[in-house]
């Protein structure tokens, strides 16, 4: 009884190892992880050290440069710079999580729904075709300046803008994912271990979920990674059209927006927003990419 | 191929029809009002009277199938009997009319056109232009640092957004360089400026290497990927091979056979980037202010003027639905191996 095979003294590497195990492999997705999770934490843990408030108004000691007390400056009104930034870095990733988030439930509903059922295929897909056609950010733009005044009343400035943009985004972006899972979808109905769950008479609820959803997993997480990037972008253009959040309520397009207007005399209060949408959207990207590679079978263990 | 292509273009009427009803139900459902803007000592019967006149007060497939008719039947004839000087009998019918400056829409948007063709059209051109050499060279050195250079340049450029980079050289170039350097670039894009001699080109020029660079910087880091991925599947083909073995040089190997063949996605690919171009445009118009259509949709945005909101949308629906089709066809003419029949 002592003596074990060796095989099995090993601990069973599971699947998810193995995607991280490559994932490391790609230094640019490591940096990449790593200062995305910085970032992350840095605005939500970073508010509660900071001894400044974001709306604190402080008129004596506006316009600052950048300084040790305040590392980005202040702006006209005196607030200080860094925890508006921190404030609005909070919003700008929950916009952009929670935007990428209802997306991917969308495409991925319609991706499998069209992939497993075939007299759903055409309609959905002529689906996705028309939302393809649609112009997304003049249509985004016209969606947000009608409905603000109504959602503003229903659930105050903030929240009726959150939910607001939350979902415009999100229901304008589930198209790439919709249709990168119906193509794995429709490979996967070819392969025999589905015909071996079928002649045991799963139903199709549990085919969808125990078979088809942790199949096409892969390719949803990465369309994650770099949803997270493109919602990221589109709120920041919202709010730098001035159709994004209210003018006192700060996001890292608001304060870019906000910026530009002191261009000529404090040129860095518009680059700090812009470096962090940028940093965020590099890092998320770079994220994405090695994520593709680890999780691609192909590549993995070479 | 020509059955093929009747049979698309016979689709894109649904999908335009689909989509003019989308755009028109979005802006008409929404609870603004027309008459919100103007001034509070209006009386509400004469408040009422303009709403009337508006056309606003008609049921909403009246007022759909007219914006229809405006669209597609009148201006039209209107843009012909510009052109060619003939009377077609549009004297006397409604246009379209702007609620904030009561001109005809079309007109307006005639007039912001040729700004943002001149600006977006120029940008494709030299994006492409410099995407093009990029994917090649750096597929052909796969892996070496100028690859790896444009890989990270590439990957800076999807992630750096327009309005992020278009102030970052107007602070570089317009705020920190000094005003009477060579090197200083004016910030904003005076569009009535008129090229007539040397010295007027060369202010046109200047003034346009900001927003020409900002919008190229998107439209090279997207090509430039896509022309190398294309490069890098052709490469290592049977018939590369075949052409090396028979004694091809290695210029006419890459620059012929290989670059022929793998242009035909990035062909495709640079089709259905142009409808997108216009989108970004019109952040880039809004941070060097050309008044091109961009900055129309904002201010028509900004001041509920529903008519141009709706025209203009669904001009950029056109543009999209339109280039997807013309990306098909190229693809199919392209390849041979491609037949839609």
């Amino acid at each position: 009884m002592t003596d074990m095979t060796p095989e099995l003294e090993k601990p069973a590497r599971s699947q998810w190892w193995d995607v991280w195990a490559q994932f490391r492999t790609h230094k640019g997705a490591l940096v990449g992880a790593f200062v995305f999770f910085l970032i992350l934490f840095g605005v939500l843990i970073g508010p509660f050290l900071w001894p400044y408030d974001a709306t604190t108004i402080d008129i004596r000691s506006r316009n600052q440069g950048p300084s040790w007390g305040h590392p980005m400056g202040t702006d006209q009104l005196g607030r200080d710079t860094l925890a508006r930034v921190m404030i609005g870095g909070r919003v700008s990733l929950a916009v952009g999580l929670t935007a990428m988030f209802i997306a991917l439930i969308l495409g991925t509903l319609i991706g499998v729904l069209a992939g497993f059922f075939k007299w759903l295929d055409g309609v959905l897909m002529r689906l996705t075709d028309l939302f393809l056609a649609l112009p997304l950010l003049p249509l985004l733009l016209v969606i947000i300046m009608l409905f603000r005044e109504t959602l503003s009343a229903r659930f105050g400035p903030e929240g009726g803008i959150f939910i607001l943009m939350v979902f415009a985004i999100g229901i304008t972006s589930w198209m790439q994912t919709a249709r990168i899972v119906r193509g794995d979808v429709l490979s996967l109905k070819e392969r025999e271990f589905m015909l071996a769950a079928r002649s045991i008479g799963t139903p199709n609820g549990r085919m969808m979920s125990r078979h088809i959803l942790p199949n096409v997993l892969s390719p949803i997480m990465v369309s994650a990674t770099l949803g997270i990037a493109t919602a990221i972008i589109t709120e920041s253009a919202l709010s730098f059209l001035g159709l994004g959040f209210p003018p006192d309520f700060p996001t890292w397009g608001r304060l870019l927006r906000d910026g530009t207007d002191f261009l000529q005399q404090y040129p860095e209060r518009a680059i700090w927003p812009g470096l962090m949408i940028s940093l965020t959207v590099l890092s998320v990207n770079y994220m994405g990419d090695g994520l593709r590679d680890a999780l691609d079978p192909r590549i993995r263990g070479r | 191929m020509l059955t093929y292509t009747i049979r698309r273009l016979i689709l894109t009427v649904p999908t335009l029809l689909f989509i003019s009803f989308v755009i028109f139900l979005i802006v008409k459902l929404s609870p603004s009002d027309p008459t919100a803007n103007l001034p509070l000592t209006i009386p509400p019967e004469v408040r009422e009277k303009i709403r009337e006149s508006l056309g606003v007060n008609q049921p909403l497939t009246v007022q759909y199938l007219l914006w229809l008719k405006q669209f597609f039947w009148l201006e039209p004839r209107i843009v012909l009997e510009g052109w060619f000087g003939w009377d077609l009998g549009t004297e006397g019918e409604i246009r379209l009319i702007s609620y904030q400056t009561r001109s005809p829409v079309m007109d307006l948007i005639w007039q912001r056109m040729p700004q943002t063709l001149w600006v977006v059209g120029t940008a494709y051109l030299v994006g492409i232009l410099i995407a093009i050499p990029i994917g090649i060279y750096s597929a052909y050195k796969q892996y070496s640092v100028f690859d790896q250079a444009g890989t990270f340049i590439s990957m800076v450029g999807f992630s750096v957004p327009p309005f992020f980079s278009g102030v970052l050289v107007i602070v570089i170039f317009s705020v920190l360089i000094p005003t009477d350097s060579f090197w200083w670039l004016p910030s904003i894009y005076d569009t009535t400026h008129e090229v007539v001699d040397w010295e007027s080109f060369k202010f046109q020029f200047r003034q346009m290497i900001m927003p020409v660079m900002v919008l190229a910087l998107q439209i090279t880091a997207q090509i430039s990927r896509f022309a190398r991925a294309s490069m890098l599947d052709n490469l290592n083909q049977d018939y590369v091979r075949t052409a090396r073995a028979k004694g091809v040089r290695e210029r006419g190997v890459v620059m012929k056979h290989v670059l022929r063949n793998s242009m035909i996605p990035v062909v495709t690919v640079i089709a259905l980037g142009i409808p997108g171009i216009f989108g970004g445009a019109i952040i880039t118009e809004q941070v060097f202010k050309v008044n091109g259509l961009g900055q129309l949709l904002i201010i028509a945005i900004q001041g509920g003027d529903v008519p141009m909101v709706q025209t203009l949308t669904f001009i950029f629906a056109i543009l999209i639905v339109l280039f997807n089709l013309v990306a098909d066809v190229l693809y199919g003419l392209l390849d041979p191996r491609i037949r839609y029949d």
